[in-house]
């Protein structure tokens, strides 16, 4: 019986990171554009996209490789995967002793891999520069985000998601310069990663700078709609992984109950909410930058992760 | 009041100080320079009326109001002063590598606390990770002064340099008043001629940029 209700607890969370999803695009992108007193469309306009994708036919370009037409389902799975094991509503679920912070940011990597190939595939100039500039940022987000995951791990003595949130929940924390430069790197490299805008714009396909839209130029039909729907997940994912390391409050955990996890499940979607309105918010009142500017952006993020480790490291010393 | 909490809080300021020492490196605008430095004094002043605070000496307050006082007011002020008589005050520096500045900048505040968390053992807690930062600042300040070209960056550098010594006494007790009144007078005497020098500087050479000394310089020939 227990194990039912934790496979049907690991699921619940599996099917709502999916539905959920293009609800928080759909958010941003509303609020987006109210701050620009544009009506912008519905909300529920992702899903309508998704689905018209999924009806379309497929066009594939002649010289397109089987590794063309297997990478959207490899990113979306993998990220899939990786969404579903980001403690959302409730800790220690059933998979996630199988994942910690470091196997989730390999998943990651995963699906950028693919996605990179995919889009140096075809041979078309926009792909290969899209694949370069993804790359490149990934060269300098991957370490930042370790040195997040290192903070972390000093901090609560482990790298597993659900074990910080809980060591955050139930222990005294007092104040720590080191969570508070750890979360500003975090949010830095989340904007990076999720192509947001001082790094890239996801709202437009038709700009020199361009760098996901690059590569994901020459997908269409179901195709499109799974890259689309893997996009709209990565950018839950690491909403959730901020408000689950750094405001883990009314979060269920120990015995599954009906009523902290019905809260915990409000809370993470007030949370999310919260979230996307402020992505929204600094997006619509920040300049896109050079690609060549991205360094330092991304350094900065760096820089950021070793200084809280360092102060960690000196405060535990003691 | 806890005493975990009052190390917290100590820890927060004098970490807050070597960040504050990292926009002075990242920062290549006059503007921001002199804002990021006003910053570090602030923060300084506030650490050290921290200290003075958790150690009941009251004499560290007249410390932190001199830290305020010219370190975040008059300094400030009269360097803003200088840049706008320049002329340079919107000028943006070519800083030679930021990352590769950062990268230095990280490897001195490992080499800081690696040096001096082993060789304090017995001392108390917040005094160790006191003196730690601020070799961590003072080796930033130095480095800020040698990677930077324009004359007035490096007089910043030197002030932040002198803000992380203030850090490392406050956080060691029993150093007397006299001793940091007169520091803090002769960092101000330090600062004026500095000013003059800067005037002197672009007066016979038309800029403030100290590579323009170099061919003064008896071994480049």
């Amino acid at each position: 019986m227990a194990l039912i209700v934790e496979l049907l607890a690991q699921g619940l969370q599996m099917a709502i990171v999916l539905a959920l999803a293009p609800l928080l695009t759909g958010l941003v992108r509303v609020v987006k554009a109210r701050l620009l007193r544009r009506r912008g469309p519905p909300i529920l306009q992702p899903y309508r996209d998704l689905l018209r994708l999924l009806r379309k036919d497929v066009l594939l370009a002649d010289n397109a490789s089987s590794l063309f037409r297997t990478a959207p389902y490899l990113i979306f799975a993998v990220t899939w995967v990786a969404a579903a094991l980001v403690p959302t509503y409730a800790l220690g679920l059933m998979f996630s002793w199988s994942v910690d912070l470091i196997a989730i940011v390999a998943l990651l990597g995963t699906a950028r891999f693919a996605l990179a190939l995919a889009g140096m595939d075809v041979g078309t100039s926009f792909g290969g520069i899209g694949a370069s500039r993804e790359m490149m940022i990934a060269s300098l987000a991957e370490p930042a985000m370790l040195l997040i995951a290192f903070t972390l791990a000093l901090f609560a003595g482990t790298t597993q998601l659900s074990g910080i949130a809980a060591y955050a929940l139930t222990e005294e924390i007092g104040l720590r310069v080191s969570l508070l430069l750890a979360a500003v790197a975090l949010v830095m490299v989340a904007i990076a990663e999720n192509g947001r805008i001082p790094v890239d714009n996801p709202a437009t396909h038709l700009e020199l700078t361009m760098v996901h839209e690059a590569m994901v130029l020459e997908y269409s039909g179901r195709h499109l709609a799974l890259i689309e729907a893997a996009a709209s997940l990565k950018l839950l994912l690491y909403l959730s992984l901020i408000a689950c390391v750094f405001l883990p409050f009314g979060m269920a955990f120990g015995e599954r109950a009906p009523l902290p996890m019905l809260l915990g499940l409000l809370a993470w979607i007030a949370k999310l909410g919260l979230l996307g309105v402020l992505l929204a918010v600094f997006e619509t009142s920040i300049a896109k930058m050079r690609v060549f500017r991205v360094g330092e952006f991304l350094g900065g993020a760096l820089m950021l992760g070793f200084l809280g480790t360092l102060l960690l490291f000196v405060s535990r010393g003691m | 009041m806890t005493d975990a909490l009052a190390f917290d809080i100590a820890h927060l300021l004098a970490g807050g100080m070597v960040l504050v020492s990292f926009m002075l490196l990242y920062q290549d605008r006059m503007n921001g320079i002199l804002n990021a430095f006003t910053l570090h004094a602030l923060v300084l002043a506030a650490a050290v009326a921290w200290q003075a605070h958790i150690q009941s000496a009251p004499h560290l307050y007249l410390t932190a109001v001199i830290a305020l006082g010219f370190k975040a007011i008059v300094i400030p002020l009269a360097l803003r002063q200088i840049v706008q008589r320049l002329g340079i005050h919107r000028e943006i520096e070519k800083v030679v590598g930021v990352g590769l500045t950062m990268l230095a900048g990280l490897g001195l505040t490992a080499l800081a606390i690696l040096v001096v968390l082993p060789v304090t053992g017995g001392a108390d807690a917040v005094a160790r990770e006191d003196l730690a930062f601020s070799l961590a600042v003072v080796l930033l300040g130095l480095l800020m002064m040698i990677t930077r070209r324009n004359a007035v960056s490096q007089i910043v550098g030197f002030m932040s340099l002198e803000n992380g010594l203030i850090l490392g006494a406050t956080g060691a007790r029993g150093m007397p008043l006299v001793v940091e009144v007169s520091v803090a007078f002769s960092v101000l005497i330090a600062f004026i001629v500095f000013g003059v020098f800067l005037f002197r500087i672009r007066e016979r050479f038309d800029t403030v940029d100290v590579q323009a000394l170099d061919r003064f310089r008896g071994d480049r020939g």
